[in-house]
């Protein structure tokens, strides 16, 4: 039995619309997920059930509205959910790595230095972390000649590709991983498998969303219910 | 989390006659890190701007920064010439409008070694070739060095300002809408150069802005003002992306996405 990583203890979430008259709007109850070294847990549920808002407060991107989100970081259990804002800079450096489905892109910045920006972050110099960069983007098969530009002229599957190499790079202990597979063709979305393989066999935690049912049967080990709430009355 | 803190603020208050623009505002800075205070017009974030460099004297409340040797100094409360010291060298001042900031008459290599001369430097040649450098940094070309600024375009100014601030290596520079007014492809480039070099030389920056999306792009964290009052501080993307307070839900539902 390997260490867990992640705990969530009664983990909430609702938001409240305040441009909407104030009107509750519940997602989250009673979630109580456990992620251990080495394993993948797949959050499963139908459209619209909350799986990316449970990822995002995973995250620390949407703030839980109750519960706990203890994640191992530098050997302490750190509770996010209450984390100050400095804390959860510092687990997302070095701890916790999310890709998101789309890729945020920053004009003039190139698709390199997207990805060598996460290890340039921790103090690697530019030179090793765009080496190790390159080595990633030309794995999800990114030619070299697309490198140096900025990725905003990039189709979805290309965005996304360099969007997983940035959240891969980084060999984060925990990773979050939204839909990484859902623009890409037969051929990338196998590189993707095999990173997720090669991830857990050092030892990294995954959570993920996947509707590709092939993917989630070739690298989930537990499958994680989520179902919607009842409205509010 | 109990890494000392560069820039301490707590409980500013000023009224300007009858209107409150600062109400008991506390605000923390750490080395390294940028800040931004966004809301809209009137909201107070240029008044907390001036008064957290030492420039507008608050009613009451105390703004402490952290000295390179580890004391801690009272803006509000330290001789003249001591906060003048503090703006020549170890802080930095970014205006909207960079000509309150250069001296147009002086050729644009002239206003970036003005600030080193400020703080002591002599050698003719090492201040040209500091300020050689930092025009390529800010991506002017080195023939420009002897141009007068009022010749240089908008965007121009604005590196021209950047350079002539960082020039001095401050551990701390305020920034007041530094993209504002700027075409869109100049803002583009303007950013990326603020995002870079504030990040590779690891300074500290209060970030004055409107646009939430500068804000996103630079700042790891974020304090939201409203008639003077901070509604809403943490960590950039939580409060952009799952608003809790009505104002900034509205503020980030305006938004036109392009």
């Amino acid at each position: 039995m390997s260490a867990v990583v992640l705990r969530t203890e009664g983990l909430a979430k609702d938001f409240t619309l305040h441009l909407q008259g104030g009107v509750r709007i519940p997602v989250l109850a009673g979630i109580d997920l456990s992620l251990a070294a080495g394993t993948c847990v797949a959050l499963s549920g139908p459209s619209g059930a909350g799986k990316s808002t449970l990822m995002r407060a995973l995250y620390g991107n949407y703030r839980a509205g109750a519960g706990r989100i203890l994640v191992r970081h530098d050997a302490q259990m750190v509770d996010l959910a209450a984390a100050d804002p400095r804390t959860v800079i510092a687990v997302r450096r070095t701890t916790l790595g999310y890709v998101s489905q789309f890729l945020r892109v920053v004009p003039r910045v190139s698709a390199l230095d997207v990805v060598a920006e996460v290890l340039m972050a921790r103090g690697t110099d530019l030179a090793e972390a765009r080496a190790v960069a390159t080595e990633l983007l030309c794995r999800l098969n990114i030619p070299a000649r697309l490198h140096g530009l900025p990725p905003a002229t990039f189709s979805g599957g290309e965005q996304q590709r360099v969007n997983l190499a940035r959240g891969f790079i980084g060999c984060h202990p925990i990773l979050l991983l939204d839909e990484p597979t859902a623009s890409l063709d037969p051929a990338n979305r196998d590189v993707v498998i095999g990173m997720i393989a090669d991830a857990k066999a050092r030892g990294i935690a995954i959570v993920g969303i996947f509707h590709d049912v092939e993917v989630r049967d070739s690298v989930a080990d537990h499958l994680f219910p989520v179902m919607p709430l009842q409205e509010a009355a | 989390m109990n890494e000392p803190r560069l820039l301490e603020a707590n409980g500013l208050t000023l009224h300007f006659g009858a209107i409150p623009a600062l109400v008991d505002v506390d605000a923390q800075l750490w080395p390294g890190e940028v800040l931004a205070i966004v809301g809209e017009s009137g909201s107070g974030k240029t008044t907390l701007l001036n008064v957290l460099a030492g420039r507008i004297r608050p009613d009451s409340g105390v703004v402490q920064y952290r000295a390179p040797d580890g004391e801690m100094l009272d803006v509000h409360a330290m001789p003249a010439p001591a906060l003048r010291g503090l703006h020549r060298s170890d802080w930095g001042f970014v205006q909207q409008n960079p000509r309150e900031n250069l001296r147009m008459g002086v050729s644009a290599g002239g206003n970036v070694g003005e600030r080193l001369m400020a703080r002591g430097e002599r050698h003719y040649g090492d201040i040209r070739a500091e300020a050689l450098r930092w025009l390529a940094e800010v991506e002017i070309d080195a023939d420009r060095i002897d141009d007068l600024p009022r010749v240089f375009s908008g965007g121009m100014l604005q590196r021209l300002q950047i350079a002539r601030t960082l020039v001095t290596h401050p551990r701390l520079v305020f920034m007041d809408e530094p993209t504002g007014g700027l075409d869109v492809s100049v803002q583009a480039r303007l950013l990326d150069l603020i995002r870079s070099l504030v990040a590779r030389l690891g300074i500290a920056v209060v970030l004055v802005t409107h646009d939430i999306a500068v804000a996103r792009l630079l700042a790891a964290r974020i304090m939201v003002m409203q008639r003077g009052r901070v509604v809403e501080t943490g960590l950039t993307d939580q409060v952009l992306d799952d608003p809790q307070h009505p104002y900034t839900q509205l503020l980030v539902s305006s938004v036109l996405a392009a």
